[in-house]
């Protein structure tokens, strides 16, 4: 690398902190984020109350705006007197963990064959990419449903069968950004200095990916977060009495009519997460792009 | 042409072939069918008929063999439930299901190719920013959760539509509408990148120094070369739309193809979620093979470049 490179790294970096500085989405998104990070992280201090203890007494409570609410439970109980907020706020636990549990597992998974078959290609590349088309035609709503259905419904199936489904997109990506990478002078030189295979996709390849990751997984992460929702709200996810949002939709369900704030709320939840981790993931990949045209 | 054509459709069927395999081999994830078929009440000598019944003792691959044969004219076995040939159950729920995914790939596409196109006109303009805010906020809308919310405002708060079921056409304007927009935020952005890499080139510099009018600019010259990743992924997302209809059948009570394979989930009756599962997949690997074609005959350089 000559000085000229370095110059023009450091060039770029600077140019890409102030496109990070400048852009509206990753300030709302990563900041509402951060927000909902917190709130799930010090859930057990910030819950006023149990989110699984019943008060058969107390159902169905309406949420403050309502006439007949209960300055102990600001937003309500539900069917089985369970305060709402608390539920709420241990429900980002569920979302966020499985979320981010997921896209770690399947980032790995998809990663690994990414830089396998850009790497290797040939007939390494055809067995990998058979897989990635194979794995594109199933149905994956459908194939999660069913594996989780079979595996015993759990928070916990669903996560494996999740990271087992889900690593496509990072192989996709990875596998045509190493085909890019595999033929440039630095990763050439380090192949004729005689390094492993393993040693240049680890230390050659790999770290020029971090941005494309950091996007890939950005949006992976909202993926896993609605499929969780799904599959909770069809019943094939998490368990009751776990406060997942999705579980909350489906249980507030048969009290649409009259108390549809019960599946307005979690929704809401839902919708906010998400939209904070995509604004954050397209100003990422808008201030990455920008930087490296 | 040819070799080309050749070798996609070699490729798709070694796909379908493991995406059978897949199907089948998800009966065995559990562990042994004969138990979950027994169920709980299920003896060991139940087991063992159960096993002998249904073939179960014989070699894998052999139980494949006879399984893909058997559904490839058409038999998929008998429903543990129904007790009717899967075929006939399948035959009643997939026309509702391409129905409703039919109208849900033909809105979207109503909607977000003509709002990219518009979008890309002006970059940066007004219309673009709203479009690319309502695709944002659209995405964050989990699809289950809008169909309910649409329920309870146009179906019990104002009472315009039927609230389940598809006895009447208007049953089918919720479930189209939340099935649909989903699928337009790519949509469109994908129409909207496509264009504005386009109308950047040189020929479409020379259509207008020539004089052309601008319409006839933006449908022929600029649309015919944008609208080659745009048939790729509207494939994809049509097939993701049939298979991803399970959600929305749920919440609107349509017996479809969706609603079906999630209640036989419910009820361990395999034989017709395997089915649902093959049948999805190969409408799939159709989808996308075809858009592989007619992307290599609007674009002749496709053909050789694979």
């Amino acid at each position: 690398m000559t000085v000229l490179d370095l110059d023009n790294r450091i060039l770029q970096r600077r140019k890409l902190w102030r496109r990070v500085s400048r852009s509206t989405g990753i300030h709302l998104g990563g900041g509402l984020l951060v927000l909902i990070a917190a709130i799930a992280l010090l859930a057990p201090l910030l819950a006023p109350h149990d989110p699984i203890a019943q008060d058969l007494t107390r159902r169905l409570l309406p949420p403050f705006w309502q006439a007949g609410s209960d300055p102990a439970h600001r937003l309500g109980t539900d069917h089985l007197g369970r305060d709402y907020l608390s539920r709420l706020i241990f429900g980002a636990r569920v979302s966020l963990g499985i979320g981010l549990g997921v896209t770690l597992c399947a980032g790995l998974i998809g990663t690994m064959l990414g830089l396998l078959a850009g790497y290797f290609g040939g007939k390494i590349d055809m067995l990998i990419s058979f897989i990635i088309t194979t794995r594109l035609s199933l149905p994956i709503v459908l194939v999660a449903l069913a594996a989780v259905a079979l595996g015993g419904a759990s928070l916990q199936t669903l996560a494996i069968v999740l990271s087992l489904l889900l690593w496509d997109r990072f192989a996709v990506v990875v596998r045509s950004a190493t085909q890019g990478l595999r033929n440039r002078e630095f990763v050439q030189a380090t192949v004729s200095f005689g390094a492993s295979s393993l040693h240049v996709m680890l230390r050659g390849i790999l770290p020029n990916l971090r941005n494309t990751l950091i996007v890939v997984a950005t949006l992976e992460v909202a993926n896993v977060i609605l499929l969780e929702a799904a599959l909770s709200f069809l019943g094939l996810g998490a368990r009751p009495p776990t406060p997942s949002w999705g579980l909350m939709i489906a249980e507030g369900r048969e009290h649409i009519l009259f108390d549809p704030w019960l599946i307005a709320l979690p929704g809401s939840a839902l919708c906010l997460l998400i939209l904070a981790v995509n604004l954050l993931g397209d100003g990422v990949r808008d201030a990455l792009d920008a930087t490296s045209s | 042409m040819l070799p080309f054509l050749a070798r996609r459709l070699i490729v798709a069927a070694l796909v379908a072939l493991a995406v059978s395999m897949v199907a089948f081999g998800l009966m065995f994830v559990a562990g042994d069918p004969a138990v979950v078929l027994a169920g709980q009440a299920g003896r060991a000598q139940d087991v063992e008929m159960i096993r002998h019944a249904y073939g179960l003792d014989r070699p894998l691959p052999v139980q494949f063999l006879g399984w893909i044969g058997r559904a490839l004219t058409g038999n998929f076995g008998t429903s543990l439930y129904f007790n009717l040939p899967v075929a006939t159950i399948i035959g009643e729920r997939l026309p509702v299901t391409l129905m409703l995914g039919s109208a849900a790939f033909l809105l979207a596409m109503l909607v977000s190719v003509p709002l990219g196109i518009a979008a890309s006109l002006k970059p940066g303009g007004l219309l673009d920013r709203a479009a690319l805010l309502l695709a944002v906020l659209g995405q964050a809308i989990p699809s289950f959760w809008l169909g309910l919310i649409l329920i309870v405002v146009f179906g019990v708060w104002w009472g315009l539509v039927p609230i389940s079921g598809t006895e009447s056409w208007q049953g089918y304007i919720l479930p189209v509408v939340v099935l649909s927009y989903y699928a337009m935020p790519a949509l469109m952005r994908l129409t909207r990148a496509g264009m504005i890499e386009v109308l950047g080139a040189d020929y479409i510099r020379t259509a207008r120094a020539k004089g052309l009018a601008r319409l006839r600019i933006l449908m022929v010259h600029a649309l015919r070369n944008a609208v080659l990743p745009l048939v790729s992924l509207a494939a994809v997302q049509f097939g993701m739309m049939l298979s991803g209809s399970i959600v929305i059948e749920s919440v609107f009570a349509i017996n479809g193809l969706g609603r079906l394979a999630w209640e036989s989930l419910l009820r361990s009756d395999l034989p017709v979620v395997q089915a649902i599962i093959l049948i999805l997949s190969l409408i799939y690997v159709t989808l996308t093979t075809a858009a592989d074609l007619v992307n290599a005959w609007l674009d002749p350089r496709l053909r050789s470049a694979r």
